[in-house]
């Protein structure tokens, strides 16, 4: 079986709002950048990075440009916008506020087992 | 981005998207060859890490939130397609709908401008008629002008206003020609709230006797004969002999029963009848004041009617006053044809609506597979629905413009088609209103037709659907199908039973006798040179003139003039009794009096009963004579011969007067309506005795009447140039035949039957198009099992038996609702339309046989297909 885990409902949003807020990148980065901080835990699932990003954006999230890479090619570089920074604050808050809670609750229950 | 910036940069969007994949996969194989995989390895990994492509594509687009538009852009234009591939289908159902819609937006627009709308005078709803009422002649539109001035002084709740017709020849400026006038008083045209072209209206000083003469023209006539200076105001006319002087023009729009050319004060009119409170000939209008409720108002008028009824009891006693919408007295009793043409209409476009829908529900089960096979590959129900309903829309949507614009066209032709004159017609114009309304109609049929074949498409039980592929038939389709049949059959029936009894209603109406020969006469209006109107010797002249004149016209065989014609408008009812009384009460009998030059019945042709008519020995110094009509003879004395009784009427005379001859009944209220009139029986007395106080009154009501012996229109301009008199400005109008005037009298029965027909004739064919539509679908539905039938033994006669016995039941069914129907429909027509005869088992029979026998034709042609089936073939399909 495929130890790595698919990513939780609604996290990937959050992971490529955080990931394009470091500096404006192109969507290929983006899948490179989520897998190499993940360490390859967590799957991201390439198919659906650009609806994710295309949905990101038409919610003016993100902002995209075209510009040239490194290597001289025509690329779409996306960015986070006023609005998308205020949405990354709201959603790592209220995902940290989460995650303490999960946390929480399975702690006490594996000392009730013991 | 906003949604319709993405869509509009849809194809730009297109290529980006596909650039930034493209993009992604040769990075991510760029770095699998860096890592030492083999190019063309790298390239595949790259794709299948991605997934497919065109499914990211997909997402992406969805993403852009566009998607429902490019679905609604798409089903359009399949539906086009699907259309262009059944020409046939699309060509009828868009032909059916366009006619029902055009129809009904036709009948709508007139009845909204006309019934509808509020007249186009400022605040129009606070303008009211005023009528008098008695017990004994009802409500009555008719004043006296010393009511008038009574009710105008005392009531604090309205401003009233008065009118009466005034035509008259005008002499300067320009040639002599009969203009329509209106006298009216000060107050008119403030009550109507319409302010001067130019100059100012009357005052109240001016609307008196025996103030200086002025006079307001109409706006047609200052653009015709002032070449719309405004130097008209200031200008003398001389009309009808008198010099007046212009003050005013008035704007077009002044509704006072048509447009006038010239407009004189009412109070300045010295004829004895303004001062009779017993003559009734004004129109009285009012304007509520300022917070006044018409329920207020009419109170007051109450009070107003009491205190006149007991002051003079001779004149006013019993009578009341009543204020009614002015609206209401401007249309009159087209009302009710307009609200029954359209009932009528609403029936054509139901049928036309079922019609559609039986269409659109054969073409969805016959197209069950392919819903089914979108189903099967993943379109959900709401999507399938979606497609169906913007075909019906599409389909909808089209008729519905096609139907407006087909109406926009033809409401000018209907309008003039309109026997004699519709009120208000110039204020006939498609607005927004109707037009919204035809828009809701059009897409809301559409809609409707959608649903029921969309709501059909199964979820479940795909594979049987795919499989058996519409070998059987489900019975509730089977039972929509046959119920849209009965359906259309029985509001076909219905309109061709209203249609059959107008039809008949007109044929024994025109087989009437009019009572006269209408053949070769023809009727004008003469009015005479105010020149000639001094005295009463040289009126009576200048009126044996015109008959002089005319007898000598070539082609003329005998000439009269008379005060009213038969069947055309204008008439004189006095009250008359067989013995002597001083007063005449209310329920004294009445009775239509004329008055005749001694010629007047060899030119109409009116058969003489007994006795004699006049000659010229009956003059104003001989005996008092009248000659009666049958209808009197009857009514007052119980027989025909009544040559040497006298009667009392007390507006001719306080003497007796005897009558010397009796003559045949004139049909003078029209073919249809004489029957039921109030008023049938006649009296003539001649011109020669009318007295010499009332010649000059009598001489604006005069009209001539000329038999001819070449066709009657050819002798008019002779008529009219040897008619001119010794100035030259004696005129001659409204000139009609005796045969246009009886089939004038017909004109809304024809106007009727003739709709009706159409509506009738639309119906049928709608049935006959359904009935061969539903047929031809259930039979090619069977074919299998009638294959089946046939290998079992069965002739092709017994299918087409089969097939008909289906089309029988169906077409008794409908039959049998629509007579009901048909019957109640008629009883409603015999209340509106003058003449109409009950519903006869003959004409129901007629019209029911028609229509069984088109329907019959229409189901044999599915019959025959089906009894000519080749076995085998049937047996192997699908």
């Amino acid at each position: 079986m495929d130890a790595r885990s698919d990513l939780p409902q609604g996290t990937l949003d959050l992971l490529i709002l955080k990931v394009v807020a470091l500096g404006p990148v192109h969507g290929y980065s983006v899948a490179q950048r989520l897998q190499q901080v993940s360490r390859d835990v967590v799957q991201v699932p390439q198919g659906s990075l650009y609806p994710a990003l295309h949905r990101l954006e038409n919610r003016g999230l993100l902002a995209a440009e075209w510009k040239q890479t490194d290597s001289g090619r025509d690329a779409k570089f996306y960015r986070l916008t006023r609005k998308g920074k205020a949405q990354l604050e709201m959603q790592t808050a209220s995902w940290r506020r989460l995650s303490e809670a999960v946390a929480l609750i399975l702690r006490l229950s594996e000392a009730g087992a013991e | 981005m906003t949604w319709w910036r993405r869509l509009w940069r849809e194809t730009a969007l297109e290529r980006e998207l596909d650039t930034e994949l493209r993009f992604h996969i040769e990075q991510h194989a760029l770095d699998l060859v860096a890592r030492g995989v083999d190019r063309r390895e790298a390239v595949r990994r790259a794709h299948l890490a991605l997934g497919g492509a065109e499914q990211v594509k997909e997402q992406c687009r969805d993403a852009r939130g566009t998607r429902w538009l490019n679905d609604l852009f798409y089903d359009i234009k399949f539906a086009l397609r699907g259309f262009r591939k059944l020409p046939g289908f699309a060509a009828i159902a868009l032909v059916i709908l366009a006619l029902g819609i055009a129809a009904t937006t036709v009948m709508f627009t007139v009845i909204n401008s006309v019934l509808l709308r509020p007249l186009s005078y400022p605040e129009s709803d606070r303008l009211v008629a005023v009528h008098g009422f008695t017990d004994a002649y009802g409500e009555v539109w008719g004043f006296s002008y010393p009511d008038f001035t009574d009710l105008r002084d005392a009531s604090h709740s309205l401003t009233a206003a008065a009118w009466t017709y005034g035509g008259g020849t005008i002499t300067e400026p320009g040639p002599p020609e009969y203009l329509i006038g209106r006298q009216v008083s000060a107050e008119v045209f403030t009550v109507l709230g319409l302010p001067m072209v130019h100059g100012r209206a009357f005052r109240a000083e001016e609307d008196r006797l025996g103030a200086a003469p002025v006079a307001i023209i109409g706006y047609e006539l200052w653009q015709r004969r002032f070449g719309a200076s405004a130097s008209a105001v200031g200008q003398r006319v001389l009309f009808e002999g008198r010099s007046y002087t212009v003050v005013g023009v008035a704007p077009s729009r002044v509704g006072l029963e048509g447009e006038a050319d010239v407009y004189i004060p009412l109070g300045q009119n010295t004829d004895a009848r303004t001062r009779n409170r017993e003559a009734r000939f004004i129109h009285v209008m009012a304007r509520l004041r300022p917070g006044v409720r018409v329920t207020d108002s009419q109170a007051e008028l109450a009070l107003i009617a009491r205190h006149l009824a007991t002051t003079f009891p001779q004149s006013d006693g019993g009578r009341t006053l009543l204020a009614r919408p002015l609206q209401q007295e401007v249309v009159g009793t087209v009302g009710s044809t307009l609200w029954l043409l359209l009932a009528a209409v609403t029936v054509v476009l139901v049928i036309a609506c079922v019609n559609i829908a039986s269409l659109l529900l054969a073409r969805a089960v016959s197209r069950e597979r392919e819903l089914a096979t979108r189903v099967a590959l993943g379109a959900d129900r709401s999507r399938v629905i979606r497609q169906c309903l913007t075909e019906t829309a599409v389909l909808g949507v089209a008729g519905g413009a096609l139907g407006v614009a087909l109406a926009a066209a033809s409401i000018r032709p209907f309008v003039a088609a309109w026997p004699g004159t519709l009120p208000r017609a110039e204020d006939i114009q498609l607005d927004w209103r109707v037009l919204a309304a035809a828009v809701v109609v059009s897409v809301a049929s559409g809609l409707a037709f959608g649903l029921a074949p969309a709501l059909r498409v199964p979820m479940s039980g795909l594979d049987a659907v795919l499989r058996g592929g519409g070998r059987t038939i489900a019975g509730t389709s089977k039972r929509v199908h046959s119920s849209f049949v009965v359906t259309e059959l029985a509001l076909a029936v219905l309109l061709l039973v209203c249609a059959g009894m107008l039809g008949r209603t007109l044929l024994s109406l025109s087989s009437l006798d009019p009572g006269l020969n209408v053949h070769n006469v023809v009727t004008a209006r003469v009015a005479l040179s105010p020149t000639v109107l001094a005295t009463p010797d040289r009126i009576r002249a200048a009126w044996q003139d015109v008959l002089d004149r005319a007898a000598r016209v070539p082609g003329v065989q005998s000439v009269a003039i008379t005060d009213i014609i038969p069947m055309r408008t204008g008439d004189n009812a006095l009250p008359y009794s067989t013995t002597p009384v001083a007063r005449t009460g209310p329920d004294t009998p009445v009775a239509l009096a004329s008055t005749a030059s001694p010629d007047y019945l060899a030119v109409m042709g009116i058969p003489l009963r007994a006795g004699r008519f006049f000659d010229d020995h009956d003059r104003i110094d001989t005996e008092r004579v009248l000659v009666v009509d049958e209808a009197l003879a009857v009514q007052a004395f119980g027989r025909k011969d009544v040559v040497g009784a006298h009667l009392w009427i007390p507006a001719m005379s306080t003497s007796p007067l005897t009558i010397v001859g009796v003559v045949g009944h004139v049909r003078h209220w029209g073919l249809a309506a004489d029957d039921q009139s109030r008023v049938r029986a006649q009296i003539y007395y001649p011109f020669a005795q009318v007295p010499p106080s009332l010649l000059r009154l009598f001489s604006s009501f005069m009209s001539i009447a000329v038999r001819t012996r070449v066709a009657p229109l050819d002798v008019v301009e002779p008529l009219r140039q040897e008619l001119r008199g010794a100035a030259g400005d004696h005129a001659l109008y409204q000139v009609r035949t005796m045969e246009q005037l009886v089939t004038g009298s017909l004109a809304r029965q024809r106007f009727l039957l003739l709709l009706f027909g159409a509506f009738g004739a639309i119906a049928l064919l709608l049935a006959c198009v359904g009935v061969y539509g539903v047929l031809a679908y259930l039979t090619t539905q069977r074919t299998a099992e009638i294959g089946v039938r046939m290998a079992l033994g069965a002739t092709g006669g017994d299918v087409v038996r089969l097939v008909i016995r289906q089309s029988v039941v169906l077409i008794g069914i409908g039959v049998a609702a629509g007579l009901s129907g048909g019957w109640v429909s008629a009883r409603l027509l015999e209340r509106f339309v003058e003449g109409m005869r009950p519903p006869d088992t003959a004409t129901l029979a007629a019209m029911t046989g028609v229509l069984a026998v088109a329907a019959l034709v229409a189901s044999f042609i599915p019959a025959r297909r089906a009894g000519h089936v080749d076995v085998v073939q049937a047996l192997r399909q699908d």
